[in-house]
C-alpha cells in the first residue's frame, strides 16, 4: 500500500467535498452578503483540494492528474470522513459542520506546515490562515445563533447535538496514517479541537454533547446515501464530456 | 428575507496600502461591528485590495445634504487665489 498517497488523497478528498456541499448555499444564504463569504470559504476548501489531489496524484505515480482524482473515481473510492458530506441541512447546521471540520482542519494544517515533505508542508501553511477564518466565521454564527433568540438557540443546539457524533472519525486512526510517513497522527489533535470548541460551544450557551455513537466508514469509502447524489452532480458534466474545458 | 432587512447598513473604507489613508469602498449590512468586518473582508478585499478595513454604521455618518450643495460648494469656485499655482514663486526660492 502506498500510504503516503492515501493519506494525502484524503485530505484532498475532505477538502472537495468540503467544497462541494459549501458551495450548493450559493443564492440560498440568508443574505447577499453571507452567500459570498460562503463561496468564499467553498473557493479555499476547493484550491487546498485542488493542490492535494495534484499531490496525490503524483505520490501515486500511475499518471492521474487533479482531474481524474476528483471526477474519475467512484463513490467507494472517496476517502472524505462522513461529516463533509452530511447534506447541509439548515444554515445552523452547515455552521456546525464548518465549525467542527474548520478547527480539525486548521490545527492539522498547524502540524503539517511543519512537514519535511515541502510541497506538503507549503500547502498547509498557506492552508492554516484560510482555515483560521473559516473558524472564526462559524464561531461567530455559532454564538450568535446560539447566544440569540428561543429559536435560534434551539436550532443550534439541534445542529451541534446532531453533527457531534460524526466528529469521531476526525480523531480515528488506521493502517493508513500508521503507516504513512508524512501522516499527523488524528488522535493527537482532539486535546487542542476539544478546548476550541468548548470555548466557541461555552460562549454561545451551548452544552458540549455527550459522546456516544460515533459513526464511521468514510475514511474506507463506505458513504452515507446523501453522498452518490453528491458525487452524481460533482462528475456529471466530466462524465458526459470528458475533459470538458471552458 | 425579512431578518435581512433588519440589519443595519455599514459603510465599508479599505486601505490599499501602507502610508495610504483608507477610502470609502462601498457598503453592506451586517448586524454588528465584527460580521460587518467579515462580510467587508470578502465583499471588498478578496483580490488583495487592502491591508485595513473600517467599517462605520451608516447611521453614524453626517452627510451635506444635495439642497445645500450651492451653498456650501459654489462658493470656493470662483476663488483662484486659493489654489497654490496662483501665486508667483518669489525670486530665488526653489523649494516653498
Amino acid at each position: 500500500m502506498n500510504a503516503d498517497h492515501h493519506y494525502v488523497l484524503r485530505l484532498g478528498d475532505d477538502a472537495l467535498i468540503a467544497a462541494q456541499r459549501l458551495i450548493q448555499w450559493c443564492t440560498r444564504a440568508p443574505a447577499l452578503e453571507e452567500d459570498v463569504a460562503l463561496a468564499n470559504i467553498a473557493l479555499d476548501q476547493l484550491g487546498q483540494a485542488r493542490a492535494l489531489l495534484t499531490m496525490a496524484g503524483e505520490l501515486e505515480g500511475r499518471g492521474r492528474d487533479e482531474d481524474a482524482l476528483a471526477y474519475e473515481r467512484a463513490e467507494s473510492e472517496f476517502g472524505n470522513v462522513l461529516l463533509v458530506e452530511l447534506a447541509n441541512g439548515d444554515f445552523a447546521f452547515s455552521v456546525a459542520k464548518m465549525l467542527f471540520f474548520g478547527a480539525y482542519q486548521n490545527l492539522l494544517y498547524q502540524e503539517l506546515s511543519a512537514s519535511a515533505e515541502p510541497t506538503l508542508a507549503g500547502i498547509a501553511a498557506k492552508a492554516v490562515k484560510e482555515t483560521a477564518y473559516h473558524v472564526e466565521h462559524a464561531a461567530l454564527w455559532t454564538v450568535r445563533l446560539g447566544d440569540g433568540t428561543e429559536e435560534s438557540h434551539r436550532r443550534m443546539r439541534s445542529a451541534v447535538d446532531e453533527v457531534w457524533p460524526y466528529t469521531h472519525e476526525l480523531f480515528t486512526g488506521d493502517e493508513v496514517t500508521e503507516a504513512a510517513s508524512i501522516a499527523v497522527r488524528p488522535e493527537s489533535l482532539r486535546p487542542a479541537w476539544s478546548e476550541l470548541v468548548d470555548e466557541v460551544l461555552t460562549d454561545a450557551t451551548l452544552r458540549r454533547p455527550e459522546d456516544g455513537w460515533a459513526p464511521t466508514g468514510g475514511r474506507t469509502g463506505a458513504h452515507t446515501e446523501d453522498f452518490g447524489y453528491l458525487i452524481g452532480e460533482l462528475q456529471v458534466l466530466h462524465r458526459a464530456h470528458p475533459g470538458a474545458r471552458w | 428575507m425579512s431578518e435581512t432587512s433588519e440589519w443595519p447598513l455599514w459603510e465599508v473604507f479599505v486601505r490599499a496600502k501602507r502610508g495610504l489613508g483608507h477610502l470609502h469602498a462601498g457598503s453592506l449590512h451586517a448586524a454588528d461591528s465584527r460580521m460587518a468586518l467579515h462580510h467587508a473582508r470578502d465583499l471588498y478585499t478578496r483580490r488583495g485590495e487592502g491591508v485595513s478595513i473600517w467599517v462605520v454604521p451608516a447611521a453614524a455618518v453626517a452627510a451635506s445634504s444635495p439642497d445645500e450643495r450651492d451653498a456650501f460648494f459654489d462658493p470656493a469656485a470662483d476663488k483662484v487665489y486659493r489654489h497654490p499655482a496662483f501665486f508667483q514663486l518669489p525670486k530665488g526660492a526653489e523649494h516653498l
